[in-house]
């Protein structure tokens, strides 16, 4: 399949993008890790306390593009990026903004759980001490305790605060990173591959996390399980080769799609 | 003095960081974003003023040295002053007297220009310490009314820190600078006194330098042939004997050596790396070399007492763990792919190793060995202890020989003359001696970087 | 063995050449895998030769002996104003009140060249527990104690059987003891109890006949080389040549003439068994010890031995069976340290019980001193810990800091790898060459105090810095970047990141690297060298700015120095240095052990 002659499909504005706020505007960004380009031309809306979903196959630039949300590809070595990302109308690249502020703003969670090899409560605090949320010890641990619940972590971690968060299992490990980006009040959160290390018990958990979430959180998910896009996200993109082949509302995209090389993905033609 | 001016500026120091801190505090509980927590506004504050504190320190100091010297010189007569022995000499007494210690003979000019030099020094000193106070309240001062909500104190503050890890690193830079320095002017000053010609290739070398001025300009002949053949013949003795040891014994740990004889001789290697030199050379000089001399005479053989070969063997055996540790290396990094294809047509492990894993690593081994080679050309103590002083033009391991480091040290440990050719000279060993070892490990790490590649 | 069998050949594996092959192939094999465990066996013999040469060396000069005398304290001598005041208790002449307290044990030891004798087995330190303890005590002015008194180097070494072996063998038949002019004693022994030691001495003649003949052999063996290149140096005309070659030919002929005479009167001597001897003090020390005293042979025959009394008898009554002795001393007087009459008293105050072995402990609290028995290593020691001091503070902050930089923020540019490459060559200039830089730069530039800590550290710290970047750089880069993915994912800068998550997480490796680094700055000796670490300092530093040397360097002054006594000291001194070294090593290996993760 020739990806240079790709065009973005533009069916009708998704509805979810529609009913909710955008919170994230995309416009014509290309993402260059020296000389090679990893995302053509890419834009994209996606919508406040909603869940959308980046999928397609590996090497295709949607872990790329999740991290250009928060700028994290600032600490990769060459990697270049132009366009424009808008957060709330604010431009992320613009010189003024100092992308220290912008992840307190934009959380992330990664593939393989990475807690600090600190304690549970140090885990989640450490960010709200960073950043001042907290003007005394009892204010900290109503922070500490507030994310570790609304993690659903609380009830299992709460008599051992103190022990290392590496010693929890690999679920309750992403639990306790998402408790740890929640703690920080952020307004998106991006989950790269959350799953990808986990059981399914542990799977099934999360998953019933990030639909909690999403009442108060724009969550955007890189995964590449379809039937876990579908399960919790509203909205789905599918990348190709580091264009933006199509998106559009889940269902829309799992029942309807519009494009071949989309069919061809979610049928299991190639991944 | 000193700790005053640093105690004082390091006081100021922490009371910026308090008041700013509390300043950045009091701004954020009136219900300002701040752009920074207030630490940093604190740590910005503390990092300036030290910055500044420290500037004027590094300035003042010095200048003040120097001004009290040229005061201390201008008090004293001409004949003493125009007199460089003389003005050396009166510098040092001066330096006594200031430190508070008794000087044999020392006469009243000496004693007023001493007090001169303290006078100044005191005077330099106290000016200093108000320029730096001073500047570093000016900049409390400033800082403090810079505070405010968008101030981006934490970016401004690791900015500083950035350039003064950056300054850490350059450290490394600055002292090969100073090595370079120190060995150039001084070679070049030698360099003026004797001829490059007569010291590269010079077969004499035998730095006496008259004692007296009626003696003739300077007796000595300076030619480093002799030193070049002690270095080398030393040297030799010591890859004879480091290199099939710590060739084979590498072999053997890559190759051959289960997990637990590498946790026996790992260890073994590593204890005959961190043995200090000064004590190989005391075994060298006292058990090895009169052994060495003893089966000489039992076979009739005469063995000068500080012969070369003893002196070779304990350096063979001071290098034998970078041989093999860096043998080991290479040999580990072979991929086991080729090993594979070796042993897949039925070839012995010996032969695998000789016909595929030897000729792999080659180029790693040879820099292992270039660079031991340069280890023993720049040892210093075992030679020092065990090796002679007198540059015999030989290539007999029985006779004594001298090496460069030998001379560098006989030269310049005691009393030296200034600016003497003789001294000079130690000088331009030196030289010579940090541009071979340079080449030789440049070289070796050449080879090895461009192997890596290949490898990984 | 080449036919085609349906398209494969055929190979006989199994044929006798094939099979004799093999056996070879194997042999090699068996021979190569030798070379290296070889290679390894002589490493480790080195090191076990090393060790055991050393703690040989050096263990016994962590005891001492001392003489165990109670000693009046007179207050007339001490203290004559009785006012107790320290200052005046400390001018007394202790040293002579230990030593008339010696004397005293000798009655008989009457002139000045004896005394002289006498008093040179004490150390010249060995008033100095008596007077500390008084002072510390003045109220034992008047009363006697027992305080040991340190005895000399060489009397030590008599102990430590160092000098010479002793040896007393009961003699088994009777003997008469006379008195002869001049003080000398007569004992008779008609059983010729002193066949043995008179065959003994002949033995020795005979080694040195043995030494003299290969001397002349050695001589002559010139000849011949000389001779031809004199016909040479004639035949070419060449008369100063051959002028000096004929001298030295004389020279030869003369010297090998008078060594043969020589060589032929002590055959002489050696072979006629039974004729008596003369004995010098080239020759082992024969001696009768006999009613509680001491004759030293001047001339011995089988029946007869005659000399004077090192120690006098208490009577001339004649001598049974076993109740008298002969006594060897085996090496030659004047092949050590200590002489025969100096080892009669030292055995006698042995037998007295007043010699007492106990640990060295000066060696560890007192500074450098000219006399072995009282030199120390505390100097040397507090000089090696103010120098590592500096050293760690200023390359530990330095190095870590450069590590950072060069790991976390350096911009791949020109500079970088400048200085990546700089690093790596400054690990390998050799050390001397940073004392060039010492004395150039720091001592004749900046003019910082020569022989102090502070240059030492400032030298040592270069020296090492290049390691601890490199373990730095190895250690911050073994952290996982997901840690720094996280912390900055929550909003924390690059710099918090850094020095809240990796930094800590990298922190024992960077110690295991920079105590390794230490260790190596300790061992550290050609630098301080240039930078005039190597005076003689008696009193210990009490700053980084005072005339100090350090462990190594102290070890290389003492290996220079001609006594023996300081020979042990010296390897007791590297005793020291090694223990600290494995303890540093140690501790590194544990931390590794300890606090190294698996990612």
């Amino acid at each position: 399949m020739d990806a240079s002659n790709t065009t973005v499909m533009t069916p009708a504005v998704p509805a979810i993008i529609a009913e909710r706020p955008i919170k994230i505007r995309a416009r014509n960004v290309d993402v260059f890790y020296g000389d090679k380009q990893a995302i053509y031309d890419l834009s994209i809306d996606i919508p406040d306390r909603a869940v959308s979903a980046l999928i397609g196959p590996s090497g295709c630039g949607k872990s790329t593009f999740l991290r250009t949300l928060n700028r994290m590809n600032d600490t990769i070595p060459n990697a270049r990026v132009t366009g424009t990302v808008e957060l709330d109308r604010e431009n992320i690249y613009s010189r003024d903004l100092d992308p220290v502020l912008l992840r307190a703003r934009v959380g992330m969670v990664f593939q393989k759980p990475n807690p600090f090899p600190k304690s549970i409560y140090e885990n989640v605090a450490y960010g709200p001490r960073i950043h001042g949320l907290a003007h005394n010890k009892g204010a900290l641990d109503e922070i500490v305790v507030s994310s570790l619940k609304r993690a659903g972590l609380f009830d299992e971690v709460k008599d051992r605060l103190a022990s290392p968060g590496t010693g929890l299992s690999g679920g309750q490990q992403q639990r306790l990173c998402i408790a740890r980006a929640i703690a920080v009040n952020p307004e998106v959160i991006l989950m790269d591959e959350p799953c990808s290390a986990l059981d399914p018990i542990a799977t099934a958990r999360i998953e019933e996390l990030i639909d909690e979430l999403k009442q108060n959180f724009c969550i955007v998910i890189v995964t590449h399980s379809m039937q876990q896009a579908a399960r919790v996200s509203q909205l789905t993109a599918f990348f190709h080769l580091g264009h933006l082949v199509e998106m559009g509302d889940t269902d829309e995209i799992f029942t309807n799609p519009q494009d071949q090389r989309t069919q061809d993905y979610i049928t299991g033609r190639f991944g | 003095m000193a700790a005053t001016y640093l105690l004082c500026t390091a006081g100021l120091a922490v009371l910026s960081f308090f008041l700013a801190a509390s300043r950045a505090r009091a701004l954020a509980t009136t219900g300002a974003a701040l752009h920074s927590r207030p630490s940093y506004h604190g740590l910005f504050l503390a990092s300036l003023v030290l910055t500044a504190a420290f500037a004027i320190f590094a300035l003042g100091w010095p200048l003040t040295g120097w001004l009290a010297e040229k005061y201390a010189l201008s008090v004293l007569p001409a004949h003493v002053t125009t007199d460089p022995v003389g003005r050396d000499t009166a510098l040092r007494d001066i330096g006594e007297i200031v430190q508070r210690r008794e000087v044999a003979g020392a006469n009243s000019e000496i004693i007023g220009a001493a007090a001169a030099y303290a006078r100044i020094t005191w005077l330099g000193r106290v000016i200093t310490l108000i320029a730096g106070l001073a500047a570093a309240a000016a900049l409390l001062l400033n800082g403090w009314n810079r505070i405010s909500s968008y101030f981006p104190a934490r970016n401004y503050f690791e900015r500083w820190v950035e350039y003064l890890v950056f300054a850490c690193a350059a450290v490394a830079v600055l002292t090969t600078v100073g090595i370079v320095f120190s060995v150039v002017f001084e070679t070049l000053r030698f360099f003026q006194l004797v001829s490059p010609v007569d010291f590269l290739f010079g077969l004499e070398w035998n730095p006496q330098t008259a004692l007296r001025a009626d003696q003739g300009e300077f007796g000595g002949s300076f030619g480093i042939v002799p030193l070049i053949t002690g270095t080398l013949l030393i040297t030799t003795i010591a890859i004879l004997v480091a290199g099939p040891i710590g060739l084979t014994a590498a072999i053997f740990m890559s190759e051959y050596a289960s997990s637990r004889t590498r946790a026996f001789v790992k260890p073994m290697l590593e204890i005959l790396a961190g043995i200090p030199t000064v004590v190989l050379g005391f075994f060298a000089a006292l058990t090895v070399a009169p052994f060495i001399r003893n089966i000489g005479t039992a076979v009739g053989l005469s063995v000068a007492s500080e012969s070369a070969l003893a002196a070779g063997l304990v350096m063979g055996v001071m290098i034998i763990p970078f041989v093999s540790s860096l043998s080991d290396d290479v040999m580990n990094a072979v991929p086991q792919s080729l090993r594979d294809g070796s042993y897949a047509m039925g070839s012995t492990r010996s032969e695998t190793i000789k016909k595929v894993v030897l000729p792999a690593a080659l180029p790693g081994i040879v820099s292992a060995f270039m660079l031991a080679i340069s280890r023993a050309i720049g040892e210093t103590m075992i030679v020092v202890m065990a090796a002679g002083l007198a540059a015999n033009l030989t290539f007999n391991p029985l006779a004594a020989v001298t090496t460069f480091t030998v001379q560098i040290k006989t030269i310049l440990v005691g009393d030296q003359e200034f600016d003497s050719a003789k001294t000079l000279s130690a000088f331009a060993l030196g030289f010579v001696l940090f541009f071979l070892t340079l080449a030789l490990n440049v070289l070796a790490l050449r080879i090895v970087r461009r192997y890596r590649e290949r490898y990984d | 063995m080449t036919d085609l069998i349906d398209g494969r050949r055929a190979s006989d594996y199994s044929s006798t050449a094939a099979k004799r092959r093999l056996v070879k192939r194997y042999r090699a094999e068996a021979r190569f895998r030798a070379y290296g465990v070889l290679g390894l066996i002589l490493t480790a013999a080195f090191l076990a030769v090393l060790f055991i040469d050393i703690l040989g060396k050096g263990l016994p000069a962590f005891w001492q002996h001392s003489l165990m005398l109670r000693t009046p304290l007179v207050p007339a001598e001490i203290d004559p104003l009785g006012a107790h005041d320290p200052k005046q208790i400390a001018s007394a002449d202790f040293g002579k009140i230990v030593k008339d307290v010696l004397a005293s044990q000798f009655p008989y030891v009457k002139s000045r060249a004896e005394r002289k004798l006498l008093n040179s087995l004490l150390s010249s330190g060995a008033a100095d527990a008596l007077r500390d303890r008084v002072i510390a005590n003045p109220a034992l002015i008047g009363t006697t104690v027992a305080t040991p008194a340190l005895l000399s180097a060489d009397a030590d070494l008599f102990f430590k059987g160092r000098l010479t072996k002793v040896e007393a063998e009961p003699a088994k038949s009777a003997a008469t003891l006379n008195i002869q002019p001049q003080e000398r004693y007569e004992i008779l022994s008609p059983d010729g109890a002193f066949a043995a030691s008179l065959a003994e001495i002949k033995r020795h003649l005979g080694a040195r006949v043995a030494l003299l003949r290969a001397e002349v052999q050695g001589l002559l063996a010139q000849r011949p080389e000389i001779a031809s290149r004199l016909a040479q140096a004639r035949d070419g005309g060449n008369s100063a040549e051959a002028l000096r070659l004929e001298n030295s030919l004389q020279s030869i002929d003369l010297k090998s003439a008078e060594l043969q005479t020589r060589m032929q009167n002590l055959e002489i001597r050696a072979s006629s068994s039974s004729a008596s001897e003369k004995l010098d003090a080239t020759l082992p020390s024969i001696l009768a010890a006999a009613n509680g005293g001491l004759i030293k042979a001047e001339e011995i025959s089988a029946d007869r031995l005659i000399g004077p009394a090192l120690v006098p008898p208490r009577s001339a009554a004649s001598l049974a069976p076993g109740d008298w002795s002969i006594v060897t001393y085996q090496t030659p007087q004047s092949f050590r340290r200590i002489a025969d009459q100096q080892i009669a008293w030292l055995e006698h105050l042995k037998g007295q019980g007043l010699i007492d072995r106990h640990f060295n402990t000066r060696f560890f609290t007192s500074g450098d001193s000219r006399e072995p028995e009282l030199a120390g290593i505390r100097g040397a020691l507090v000089g090696s810990l103010l120098t590592l001091l500096v050293t760690i503070v200023l390359c530990l902050p330095v190095g870590v800091a450069a590590a950072i930089y060069l790991e976390e923020f350096a911009p791949k540019n020109r500079l970088t790898e400048i200085i990546e490459v700089n690093i790596n060559n400054l690990a390998a200039v050799p050390s001397i060459v940073f004392g060039l830089l010492g004395l150039a730069l720091f001592l004749n530039t900046f003019g910082l105090p020569r022989s102090a800590a502070l240059v030492g550290g400032l030298v040592l710290a270069l020296l090492v810095l290049p390691t601890i970047i490199i373990a730095g750089r190895a250690s911050l880069r073994a952290v996982p970047p997901s840690i720094k993915d996280a912390a900055l994912a929550v909003g924390a800068s690059h710099q918090q990141a850094v020095f809240h998550h990796v930094l800590p997480l990298a922190m024992p490796g960077i110690m295991t690297g920079t105590i390794i680094g230490m260790a190596h700055a300790l061992g550290e000796t050609a630098p301080l060298l240039m930078i005039g670490m190597v005076a003689f300092i008696v009193d210990v530093p009490s700053g980084i700015t005072d005339s100090a040397t350090v462990l190594p360097v102290q070890i290389y002054l003492w290996s220079d120095l001609p006594e023996i006594a300081f020979e042990a000291k010296t390897a007791a001194a590297i005793i020291v240095l090694l223990a600290v070294l494995f303890v540093m090593n140690g501790t590194a290996i544990v931390l590794r052990r300890r606090f190294e993760r698996r990612w």
